[in-house]
């Protein structure tokens, strides 16, 4: 056991606290000059245990110019990092001065930090690789120290990990001798998050330093009153009990899924807001200044409740927060910890948390997710490759920096983790797409953005080049959004462009907590106005919802299948599962069920996998292809987390057909080449890549011919270049990327002569959830013509060839009570579609 | 694959589900917005998309002239993405195009993309075509008034319509035809022209009292009517 040096002992014991064991762990490995990665819960005086060792070396050797390096994955963080070192620099008297470094900064105050540096510089991984594409690159980070990457966890293992280990890799060789901390909340797997933060890419050169959590968290179950829901996502039946537990504790967070249900559930508890409670929304889709007030408003103690998507995830410490409460099924046993961890930030008190499942099989989930932490058990994805599309952006911006040698770069991205098994065949085909475009067509060499020198390096055309490219550097791909504006006052924060081309003058929305009128589209901003009638619509926002994670869903089906676990449950979820048993039967644990019933004029099917809504997606859509082969006229299917449903103009027989292994291959294949969600990810990479300007919030609107659509692109390269260094990034992060075909292929093998039919005459109580559940895609390809027909005969029945179609949205599974929702978004993304929101706030689908 | 009449000014045409006009009383084909060299325009801006947009554009081309093999084509405007578009053709594309268009008459019409002639190809440019009833030009002309449309019809392109149609499994969009009995836009033909809502006023406006919309499918066109439009008659240009 060390101890600290002065002035720091001193400091600490005027405060009363002690300095913990990991503290000092970390500050003994930073003066042998050993990288390492903490792993703590929260409120464990991590960041200070990350700065110490660098300030202590300041405090010893005072020195200008750039001593550590933070980064952090939010702005906001970053600030409030730098606002709470100043306080024991200044108290110490150290000679060290402190800045922090996101897009917000001025542009003077950039120029000044890139010609005289801080001693810390607080930053983000976007605001990193731009300083990083700099000229001056190299004499700014000569001198550096230390880097801190703060809530690794949060960053590995996405494209701005990706970014950010690229980054990492080129400081590496600026600053050979800088060493790195990570900062980590609990995970299941520490190993990929040391090799991430490690210099040469290997776990073993990172130290790491474990802290065992305090007391561990408090967590319940709450039910509605009155019925349990069958489906729905929102909770909004469980508001009026969050609401009780709102007025029994004194700061509370209510974490929710998406940012429409935050709308929703605030919008509740207000209207159960009798004693007038401080209760507040936050979420990402606000403008900064709403949000920077919500969170001023709670360290100042003066909120009784905030509703907040993962926007409040990470971030700043309030310790006064004593209960949060999760609604809607938490998807994750580590995203449930560290929401719960926002709750009584200090190490030695139990988080006090509740869980309020939305329908019957969040139930069944979330005390799948109680199991698991009782248990201390954590889940986590493998770590996956780096994007292509993240190295093509990376490769444009060392070229700005300062002429490279392909060989040399090479070596450096290798010693990324994500990019550790890149080949060469990769790499150059990625500078290729840098440099010309890399098309086997030659023909825009005269356009080309870097040229060689005779001795093989790389430069940069000219300026334009490099302005182009530091105006689209980040990999977070923003759909088209419109500011809300009311009329003669504030932007209230942004909304997906789809979604105000829905609304005519006088519709009326919800968003940021208030009901709105829409008025006029005005340039860039949506004017609308406060009140309005008639029932309100809600904006989604594509891909917005979380999967299950693949361990939760195991935990699942192990409830489900196993009647001993079943007095965990509550009685009305209980009684669901025996009435499945006699009507039906129970998923087996290994096999698979399969139930098809005719309902509406139409065949359901309805498998029963458990393997995640992205899984099902793609499952769904290789089964439809299938069913199309055999006749049966798929129309459309759903994927929930739990089960895959399609629905059929004719009976599906030899169910075990559709579900066989080989599906993987030719169906695959088929699927890769009209998928929407491939077109989806088509767009992000080209976008990311280059090939496509970025949204750039505030700048001026195109007409629409005017920009270029990704899916004529893409429809173009597949077939006239296929193998296209951007078509193979695209297969690579939809297919192998994604863990989903993983995780199909895992499961058509488990279930491989255990195919269980059931030919039932009505819909089984199992099937209930999925069949009023969001979210279908229908089947692309010749059905889309066929429904074209159809919607055109009908019109023509009804009306004899006048218009209003409208009233013919009918979903497709009649009789149920259900709201018609949602395609596939990003695909059709401009097309007006009314059925695409949450219409009514659902009230109680139970009554279906 | 089934074409659709209409008439217009008297005319009979045929609209194709590939998004051309077929005029059998004088073996005219008719198409709008190619955009040839599109990709290469935003390659030049730094944006390297795929170069193979004109040859797909023209490998669909030719196939309708197998189907309809014309004795001429109108071609209505922005068939080059800039200017300089036809300069840039590849080799390969400039020997097809002047293999397509031997032994047909070509006429260019002059677009706001390509308000000039494109270089070393045959036919002739124009700034509107007019034959019997019908005129040709680029962009639709809005009427001064709501009754003082001049007789006979109006064929144009320019702003490359496409409309949404509710069926039960959510809306579908396609590029489609604008028609009424005196006006006929047409959807764009070109690889990667993208589209505008053709209730966007822009469009709606030149149709005071309605219109046909005709999606394209595959195989045939889907047709839907559009209700009047309140819109007051734009006379500004919108971009295309």
């Amino acid at each position: 056991m060390g101890t600290l040096p002065e002035p720091f002992a001193a400091w600490f014991a005027g405060r009363g606290w002690t300095p913990r064991a990991h503290q000092l762990a970390l500050l003994r490995a930073g003066q042998a000059g050993e990288s390492a990665l903490l792993v703590a819960p929260t409120g464990g005086g991590k960041t200070l245990a990350g700065f110490l060792p660098s300030l202590v070396d300041l405090a010893r050797n005072p020195r200008p110019g750039l001593h550590t390096l933070y980064i952090s994955p939010l702005k906001a963080l970053a600030v409030d990092i730098a606002r709470n070192l100043m306080a024991p620099v200044e108290e110490m008297g150290l000679p060290i001065r402190i800045e922090t470094r996101t897009g917000d900064t001025p542009q003077n105050r950039r120029a000044r930090q890139r010609a005289d540096p801080p001693n810390l510089l607080l930053t983000t991984p976007e605001s990193l690789a731009l300083m990083l594409s700099q000229p001056e690159a190299a004499e700014v980070f000569a001198g550096l120290g230390a880097v801190i990457v703060d809530e690794i966890h949060a960053l590995a293992g996405s494209k701005r990990g990706d970014q950010l280990a690229l980054a990492l890799a080129r400081l590496g060789r600026l600053a050979p001798a800088a060493r790195r901390v990570g900062l980590s909340a609990t995970v299941a797997w520490p190993e990929p998050l040391r090799a991430f933060l490690s210099p040469s890419g290997k776990a073993e050169d990172v130290r790491l330093v474990q802290v065992r959590g305090g007391a561990p968290p408090e967590l319940s179950i709450t039910l509605p009153e009155g019925r349990l829901p069958w489906g729905g996502h929102m909770g909004l039946a469980s508001m009026p009990e969050v609401y009780r537990r709102i007025r029994e504790a004194r700061v509370t967070i209510v974490f929710v899924n998406t940012r429409a249900q935050s709308e929703l559930c605030f919008q509740a508890l207000w209207r159960l807001n009798e004693d007038g409670l401080a209760i507040a929304l936050h979420h990402g889709s606000l403008t900064v200044e709403q949000r920077r007030k919500v969170e001023a408003a709670m360290a100042a103690g003066k909120l009784r409740a905030v509703v907040a998507t993962a926007s409040l995830d990470l971030g700043i410490d309030w310790g006064d927060v004593d209960q949060v409460i999760q609604v809607g099924a938490p998807k994750g046993v580590a995203r449930l910890l560290q929401r719960v961890g926002r709750a009584n930030h200090r190490m030695d008190e139990p988080s006090r948390a509740v869980l309020v499942p939305a329908n019957r099989f969040e139930v069944i989930e979330c005390t799948a997710a109680l199991e698991a932490v009782r248990h201390e058990e954590l889940d986590g994805d493998p770590p996956r490759p780096g994007g292509l599309d993240v190295l093509a952006q990376h490769i444009l911006a060392m070229a700005c920096h300062a002429p490279f040698h392909p060989d040399d770069l090479y070596e450096e991205v290798r010693r990324a983790a994500p990019y550790a098994a890149l080949t060469r065949r990769d790499f150059d085909d990625v500078l290729g797409f840098v440099e010309n475009g890399g098309y086997a067509l030659r023909v825009y060499d005269r356009f080309r953005k870097l040229f060689r020198d005779a001795e093989g390096l790389v430069h940069v055309r000219d300026q334009h080049v490099a302005r182009q490219l530091r105006m689209n550097l980040g990999t977070i791909v923003e759909t088209p959004l419109l500011k809300v504006r009311l009329r003669g006052g504030p932007v209230l924060g942004e909304v997906e462009e789809w979604f105000i081309s829905t609304l005519v003058a006088g519709d009326c929305f919800i968003f940021a907590g208030q009901t709105l009128r829409f008025e006029a589209l005005d340039g860039v901003s949506a004017v609308v106005s406060r009140g309005g009638e008639g029932e309100p619509r809600v904006p989604a926002y594509a891909g917005s919802r979380m999967p299950l994670s693949t361990w939760l869903a195991a935990r699942v089906r192990e409830i489900v299948n196993d009647p001993r676990k079943w007095r965990l449950l509550p009685a009305p979820v209980q009684d669901w599962l025996k009435l499945q048993r006699k009507q039906s039967m129970l998923p087996p644990k290994d096999g698979l069920l399969i139930e098809t019933f005719p309902r509406g004029g139409r065949w359901f099917l309805v498998a029963y996998c458990f393997e995640g809504r992205l899984a099902h997606q793609t499952l769904g859509m290789l089964v439809t292809k299938r069913m199309e082969r055999a006749g049966f006229g798929p129309l459309g299917y759903l994927a929930t987390d739990y089960v895959l449903a399609t629905w059929s103009a004719f009976e599906a027989t030899d169910v075990e057909h559709l579900f066989e292994e080989d599906i993987l291959g030719e169906e695959l294949e088929e699927w890769m080449a009209e998928s929407s969600m491939l077109r989806r990810t088509f767009r992000n990479i080209a976008t990311i890549a280059g090939l496509l300007e970025k949204n750039h919030p505030g700048q001026e609107k195109r007409p629409r011919q005017m920009t270029m659509n990704a899916d004529l692109i893409y429809d173009v390269l597949r077939k006239h270049e296929p193998d296209h260094i951007l078509m193979r990034a695209t297969r690579q992060e939809a297919a192998g990327g994604l863990t989903d075909v993983a995780r199909i292929s895992l499961l058509l093998a488990r279930a491989r002569g255990r195919i269980i039919h059931r030919r039932l005459n009505r819909v089984s109580p199992l099937a209930v959830p999925a069949l009023i559940e969001e979210g279908r895609e229908w089947v692309a390809g010749g059905a889309e013509d066929a429904l074209l027909a159809e919607a055109e005969a009908l019109v023509g029945e009804v009306t004899g060839g006048a218009e209003l179609f409208s009233g013919l949205l009918a979903d497709v599974t009649e009789g149920i009570a259900i709201r018609p929702r949602d395609v596939d978004k990003p695909r059709h993304r401009e097309r007006p579609r009314r059925n695409r929101f949450i219409r009514n706030a659902p009230k109680s689908l139970g009554q279906a | 694959m089934s074409a659709a009449p209409i008439h217009l000014g008297g005319e009979r045409l045929m609209l194709d589900p590939a998004g051309v006009l077929h005029w059998p009383a004088r073996r005219t084909l008719v198409v709008a917005d190619l955009h040839l060299e599109k990709g290469s325009a935003f390659a030049a801006a730094g944006r390297f998309l795929p170069p193979y947009d004109t040859r797909e554009t023209l490998s669909r081309l030719a196939l309708l002239l197998r189907r309809w093999k014309p004795a001429r084509i109108i071609a209505l405007g922005d068939s080059f993405h800039d200017r300089h578009g036809a300069s840039r053709l590849p080799p390969a594309e400039l020997e097809a195009l002047h293999r397509m268009l031997s032994g047909i008459e070509m006429l260019w019409v002059l677009g706001n993309h390509d308000p000039e002639p494109p270089e070393g190809l045959p036919g002739t440019a124009a700034e509107e075509v007019r034959d019997g009833p019908l005129v040709f030009r680029h962009q639709a002309r809005p009427a001064a008034s709501r009754f003082a449309m001049a007789p006979g019809g109006e064929v144009s392109g320019h702003f490359h319509p496409k409309a949404t149609m509710a069926t039960r499994a959510g809306g579908i969009t396609r590029p489609c035809f604008v028609a009424d009995g005196r006006r006929l836009v047409l959807p764009a033909f070109g690889a990667y022209t993208g589209g505008l809502d053709a209730r966007d006023p822009a469009i709606a406006g030149l149709f005071p009292r309605g219109a046909r919309f005709f999606l394209l499918g595959r195989e045939r066109l889907f047709s839907m009517t559009a209700a009047p439009s309140q819109q007051a008659v734009p006379t500004g240009t919108a971009p295309g």
